[in-house]
């Protein structure tokens, strides 16, 4: 915990909830805790909107056409933004979810794509989500490209990457030039550290502002009410975050 | 007449080694206990489709050295990481795998449940799946100029395998909002369903049930199979039982780690 009592996670769910505004359904994949906070928060905070659905919860699932609906919903332009993450994610925004070294005979293989191949190109904003900042996550060039950051003119594309949100930073990504641009670091990191640790090139101003932090009422929100819906969801996490103990799925 | 119930290892005596199985990812209902007694009777060479992803199940299967190949978007038990069996014999090379995502094994099913050979979707030129999917086609769209399509074959299972809050003793299965289990149904072959419980009557007969409801035309057997899903969740019914999974994890990370716990959990039967 830092030194006026906001933690790390708090700060990244604050600069998620900030690229929500405006939005009118937010689709949540699995494992995805922080990004999940921060759609419940804008919830919270809009008096009910954005949509916020969640596959894996009976409660938050708002499909009822089984797990299509989602991938339907998207390619119909209903869902304005998902949150996507990778093993490995480049310079270019592209991301691998699939395998580290050679794709026949991987070094270490990954889940899966799940439905980054297609949602990538579908939904108007993806949020990159990556909780580790590091040389090995944030590369040059990925080893497989499961979802690539930018398409030619041709191929049908509606949406791609807005940002990647770290532990240490906020990156916006130029589309036009397949660039991230270093938008803040979050308080308590440096640009130094962020050029050190960050394996791809990448833009950046003049001056780098510091991350906002999230408001006072968002912060109450998040861990008078919010945190308790999370731990339903995501028991490990709200454990570890907020201190809750673990309680029986909804 | 076969009778439609049957005890959970009679209803999965309908897969035969060699066939290919579809099944439903964790919030959709995961037949495990007939998936135990499947690797229990030895079953070999199966095609495993996961609609879209999968968890323990995929990753029991492939450790027991029950599947052939694996068609999947992912094979994940969330937060604790990639499925450790999977991962290890994608690295090692043995097993067959169809990388894919989630929507195209979506729309696969989709194609079969329609009769059709393919299905168009969006998105995924560009990515490095197309590289190992060469079973993946694009065409240009016949009715605009200058438009790239993905075309996925049909994926039409032998045997559609999850699990379910009820059914009747006609073999009408209620599903609820699980909608990825009807799909299953009509692309598959033949349906085999475990379930909590079974009514009486007639699902059909109760318009409010009937349209979550998959007819038993397409239905070859039901086994009744309490909290079926175990380890994993039943939607709202049962939560995943994490410390029983983290054990999984823990044991399952070596080859020698998952025969203690096949043995255990697995090639005993589970104390009721």
């Amino acid at each position: 915990m830092s030194a006026d009592g906001i933690k790390p996670e708090e700060v990244l769910i604050g600069v998620v909830l900030r690229l929500l505004e405006g939005t009118r359904h937010v689709a949540i994949g699995a494992n995805s805790p922080m990004p999940a906070a921060a759609a419940f928060l804008a919830q919270r905070l809009g008096g009910g909107r954005p949509h916020v659905s969640l596959q894996q919860s009976p409660k938050h699932n708002l499909f009822t056409d089984g797990g299509r609906e989602l991938f339907d919903a998207a390619g119909q332009g209903r869902i304005d933004v998902f949150f996507l993450s990778g093993a490995q994610i480049d310079g270019h925004g592209n991301i691998n979810l699939v395998a580290i070294g050679d794709y026949a005979r991987p070094k270490v293989r990954f889940p899966g794509s799940f439905g980054s191949a297609y949602l990538y190109f579908v939904v108007p904003r993806v949020i990159l989500f990556r909780t580790e900042h590091s040389r090995r996550t944030l590369v040059p060039q990925v080893d497989f490209v499961s979802a690539p950051g930018v398409s030619p003119p041709n191929v049908y594309r509606r949406g791609g990457p807005v940002a990647l949100v770290t532990p240490l930073c906020h990156f916006a990504f130029d589309k036009s030039r397949a660039r991230f641009r270093l938008e803040s670091v979050h308080p308590g990191h440096t640009v130094e550290e962020v050029l050190d640790v960050t394996g791809f090139e990448f833009d950046r101003p003049a001056a780098v502002p510091v991350t906002p932090l999230p408001s006072l009422e968002a912060l109450y929100l998040l861990r008078e009410t919010v945190a308790q819906e999370l731990s339903a969801l995501y028991p490990h996490f709200a454990e570890r975050v907020f201190g809750l103990a673990p309680r029986a799925a909804e | 007449m076969t009778e439609i119930l049957r005890p959970p290892e009679a209803a999965v005596a309908v897969i035969e080694d060699g066939m290919t199985v579809v099944v439903p990812p964790d919030y959709s209902g995961v037949a495990m206990e007939a998936t135990r007694a499947l690797i229990r009777r030895g079953v070999r060479n199966l095609h495993l489709v996961t609609l879209p992803a999968s968890s323990l199940q995929a990753d029991l299967l492939i450790g027991a050295g029950a599947l052939a190949s694996i068609e999947t978007s992912a094979v994940s038990l969330g937060e604790m990481g990639a499925g450790p069996r999977f991962a290890a014999a994608v690295a090692a090379g043995t097993i067959a795998l169809k990388d894919a995502t989630c929507p195209a094994l979506h729309a696969a099913v989709q194609a079969a449940e329609k009769g059709v050979p393919f299905m168009p979707l969006r998105g995924v030129i560009g990515s490095d799946l197309l590289k190992v999917r060469p079973d993946w086609k694009v065409i240009e769209n016949p009715f605009a100029a200058d438009d790239p399509i993905l075309l996925v074959p049909a994926i039409r299972p032998d045997v559609a395998l999850f699990h379910a809050p009820f059914a009747d003793r006609h073999g009408n299965v209620w599903i609820g909002r699980r909608r990825e289990l009807v799909t299953m149904a009509h692309a598959s072959v033949r349906t085999i369903a475990t379930v909590e419980e079974i009514r009486d009557g007639n699902l059909l007969e109760d318009e409010i049930l009937a349209g979550a409801t998959i007819p038993a035309f397409y239905v070859e057997a039901v086994a009744v199979a309490k909290h079926g899903t175990w380890p994993l969740k039943f939607g709202d019914r049962f939560a995943e039982d994490t410390a029983h999974l983290r054990e999984y994890m823990r044991l399952a990370a070596t080859e020698e780690g998952f025969r203690q716990y096949l043995d255990l959990h697995v090639l005993r039967r589970r104390a009721a």
